[in-house]
């Protein structure tokens, strides 16, 4: 899925802006007049992937809606970090109401709208993978069968990291976190538990389901304003690192995005009414060693003796990936 | 004011908490060295000029090319472009081809006829010996700088082994011609025919402040090999000379070329385009030891010359030469088996080096100091004579024309310098822009647009030009393949990347600034520049 019409060999399509292209078909981050919906001053940490998830998603969000947006978010770090009282970083109408329920307020702030007749305003729900993929899964899974029209973005860095890094749904297996004590002798989480919300999204039949990456603006762009343009139920998956969660440097944010994908453990695609319609090729494939040695939550993996088998399972997920949903480009095969 | 229950504070913005007070190092933009850059021996700055051609800029371009060299189209011709060696994206995919651009670039001012300025005149007189690369190079700067230039040219032509030494099929005489007319026009007075034979002399006639001198090597070298018969034997320099004059050379029939450089691949290729049977260059060293350069020996065989790599003559009996066969020893050494194998000659010309005339200097008031037939010259291009400086072929130097243009640069810089009694800037070094600072996964892959090479044919039965030009399309698509190096292009990323929004753009052209009150010191921009612009600092605490 390429997104940027006109291809320039100096910086190709993957840089956020580009002097050499038009304005009006920039990246909206690359733009001054951006909404920065999430300002300065909030309090994520370092190099916080989500913090950047979000704003890269809201910003586009409210380019396309032309600022006519209201945001429900759930409990987690996004809320935490962003709002504490009395202060906020959200430069748009934004509400929090409980941990569980962001789908629900969204589905009744949606409903309101209708009533008052007010179509050209958008309605976001948001939360990170926690308040996502367990808490809140009610209500979202509600949300989805009702069709409510609503967007709902998901900051998936796989834990709960405001709890002081706790297990989630979405936390991959052989992944140590630090308040959830494992089961039996191996450090890790067990192979075989967890869900991936996209696919049951999709089992939904929506209008919309997609998931993108921090490391590739023009892509998450471009699903956002294709999302908001669409009346109905639609989810998000945005696959945000967290340095201090995963053991990993700050800088490395975008970079552990762009592994994750090449290495075919997080698919990046598209699909409409329960069918997949895209997929983001893997540009270079790398083995998911290279992914995993540089976050310290894979640290028992390495060292002296290096549990190969559990890698080796941990690639066999990821060329499940990479079968399931054609990542290849057919000229690499 | 009323609030709602429970709440008694106004909201606030969280721009009221400076997070930059959190940072422990912090991010600094700075330019890097480009390697190209750095290799360069005119001294070019090749980023820059590529980066305003990416936006069509090409007369803007085609100037910064003209800060530093006054022949783009020549050197986009034999320029041996160890730039493209160099070149950071030959890591990613293919280098850019640099050389083809600047020769796009040159061939567009001559199409557009642009111009130069010269300075503002400084009333001081400077004589330049021998209008070749370097001198011309020398001429025009010291012209820019405002000084009143004379040429002195013992030849019937100014372009010294421009003309004399490269053959047309790699340099049309044209745009030779236009690079040297353009600097005439810029007022340097070029006199032709005139041999200055007594420097001292020359300088006191015409009261001239300062001197370049660059006589280059003028004189082929002969080696002796015992001979009997009557073989013609010539020097490579009087043959590609007689070949630029249109002169006669001795009969060619099957000639024998000795000498691994690039002349012997010149006359070679002269020999075969003026009827020869067959042109077999004899070379000492081993294929990959010879030093001419490896695409004009690629070439020079596709259009039909033999190598003999490993090859000594030892002896000339009528038109047999004896060669002994050698092998390759430690280094560059190689070592004589005693074998010997015969070759028919018709013609033997040897291009195994060239010597200079430096007989115009004896009569100074100080000894020039002279060393294994080259002139020294310290840092600045001076001999050991103060006032005269010396560059080119006849300097210890690279000998080839990019390095006499640089030379030329060089001297004419400090004799401005030393003209108008200005004190050394200091200079610090930049750091060079190592392929380690940058993130090439922003640059898509590209493969290097090959020139169109004029089929061998076409280019053996004449002098035309062999490699031929880009079309605008293909430069500019080749300008973009540039990656920067060390120097923002003003890709956004920083701006984008920042999760605290602590980047502040400030419009094209202005680049970028960092807003420290916010900044965390995360490093995501330093470490997505894909050009490698900005550098992690450790906070001072």
């Amino acid at each position: 899925m390429s997104h940027q019409p006109v291809k320039f060999y100096q910086t190709g399509t993957f840089t956020v802006g580009n002097r050499l292209l038009d304005e009006s078909i920039r990246s909206v981050q690359a733009t001054k007049t951006r909404s920065n919906s999430l300002n300065s001053g909030h309090r994520a940490c370092q190099g916080c992937g989500e913090a950047l998830g979000a704003r890269y998603a809201l910003d586009a969000a409210m380019d396309v809606s032309h600022h006519q947006l209201i945001a429900a978010n759930a409990t987690g770090c996004l809320e935490v970090f962003s709002t504490p009282y009395p202060e906020t970083s959200w430069q748009l109408p934004w509400i929090h109401s409980l941990f569980g329920n962001a789908a629900a307020v969204a589905t009744g702030i949606a409903a309101a709208l209708r009533i008052k007749g007010r179509s050209e305003v958008r309605v976001i729900a948001q939360g990170g993978d926690g308040g996502t993929t367990d808490i809140g899964f009610g209500c979202l899974s509600g949300m989805f069968e009702r069709n409510d029209d609503v967007l709902y973005l998901c900051y998936d860095n796989e834990a709960y990291m405001n709890t002081g890094v706790q297990r989630s749904s979405a936390t991959p297996p052989a992944v140590r976190t630090a308040t959830t004590l494992p089961v039996g002798a191996e450090p890790g989480n067990v192979f075989g538990q967890g869900k991936f919300v996209p696919t049951i999204a999709m089992a939904h039949g929506i209008p919309y389901v997609a998931t993108a990456t921090v490391a590739d603006l023009f892509d998450l762009e471009y699903k956002v304003k294709k999302a908001i343009q669409i009346r109905g139920a639609k989810y998000l998956h945005i696959f945000v690192p967290c340095p201090l969660g995963w053991g990993a440097a700050s800088s490395d944010t975008i970079k552990l995005a762009d592994m994750a994908k090449e290495c075919g453990l997080f698919p990046v695609f598209e699909a409409e009414h329960g069918k997949v319609t895209g997929v983001s090729k893997i540009r270079k494939l790398i083995p998911v060693e290279e992914y995993l040695k540089r976050q310290r939550r894979y640290a028992h993996l390495f060292g002296k003796s290096p549990a190969t088998d559990v890698i080796s399972k941990i690639q066999a997920r990821a060329d499940e990936n990479i079968r399931m949903y054609g990542l290849l480009a057919t000229d690499v095969r | 004011m009323n609030k709602p229950f429970a709440i008694t504070l106004d909201v606030g913005s969280s721009l009221a908490n400076k997070t930059g007070s959190w940072r422990t190092q912090r991010p600094v933009y700075l330019n890097r060295k480009p390697p190209c850059n750095h290799q360069c021996p005119a001294g070019e700055n090749i980023q820059h000029w590529l980066y305003l051609a990416e936006e069509h800029q090409y007369e803007a371009a085609w100037r910064v090319i003209m800060e530093d060299n006054p022949f783009p189209a020549v050197m986009g011709r034999v320029c041996y472009h160890s730039c493209e060696k160099v070149c950071n994206r030959g890591q990613v995919d293919l280098p850019v081809g640099i050389n083809s651009v600047e020769r796009f670039l040159g061939d567009q001012a001559i199409k557009h006829d642009w111009q130069v300025t010269p300075g503002a005149p400084t009333g001081k007189k400077v004589l330049v010996v021998g209008a070749g690369p370097s001198g011309l190079s020398a001429a025009y700067h010291l012209a820019r700088s405002g000084h009143a230039v004379t040429v002195l040219e013992a030849n019937d032509k100014a372009g010294g082994m421009l003309r004399y030494g490269i053959p047309k099929y790699r340099l049309p005489r044209e745009k030779l011609n236009a690079e040297i007319a353009r600097i005439k026009k810029l007022g340097v007075d070029i006199q032709l025919r005139t041999r200055v034979t007594d420097l001292s002399a020359t300088l006191a006639a015409g009261h001239y402040d300062a001197c370049y001198v660059a006589l280059g090597l003028q004189q082929g070298r002969l080696e002796p090999i015992p001979q009997q018969g009557h073989l013609p034997v010539l020097d490579a320099v009087s043959v590609l000379r007689a070949v630029e004059l249109e002169e006669s050379v001795a009969p060619l029939g099957h000639v024998v070329v000795y000498g691994g450089g690039n002349t012997a691949i010149d006359v070679a290729r002269s020999a075969i385009r003026l009827g020869a049977l067959s042109a077999t260059v004899v070379v000492l060293e081993a294929r990959d030891q010879m030093p001419a350069h490896p695409e004009e020996v690629r070439e020079g065989l596709e259009e039909g010359i033999t190598l003999l790599n490993l090859r000594k003559i030892i002896q000339i009996q009528d038109h047999t030469l004896t060669l002994e066969i050698m092998v390759s020893g430690e280094g560059r050494e190689t070592l004589p088996t005693g074998q010997t194998e015969a070759v028919h000659a018709d013609l033997l010309v040897q291009a195994l080096g060239q010597a200079g005339d430096y007989s115009l200097f004896s009569s100074l008031p100080q000894e020039v100091t002279i060393q294994n037939g080259a002139v020294l010259v310290d840092q600045k291009g001076m001999t050991s004579l103060a006032g005269v400086f010396a560059g080119g072929d006849m300097t210890p130097s690279a000998r080839n024309a990019t390095a006499a243009i640089g030379a030329g640069k060089k001297a004419a810089r400090h004799i401005d310098r030393l003209l108008r009694g200005a004190m050394e800037s200091a200079c610090l070094p930049q750091e060079l822009a190592d392929i380690r600072w940058m993130n090439t996964r922003y640059y898509s892959d590209a493969p290097r647009t090959i020139r169109p090479i004029l089929d061998i044919v076409r280019r053996t039965s004449g002098f035309a030009e062999v490699v031929g030009n880009l079309d605008e399309d293909t430069a500019l698509f080749e300008a973009r393949r540039c990656m920067s190096c060390g120097n923002c292009f003003e890709c956004d990323n920083c701006y984008g990347v920042c999760p605290d929004n602590a980047v502040i753009k400030l419009g094209p052209g202005n680049r970028f600034k960092i807003n420290y009150d916010y900044c965390k010191g995360c490093g995501i921009c330093a470490a997505e520049c894909p050009c490698g612009a900005i550098r992690m600092e450790t906070e001072q605490i």
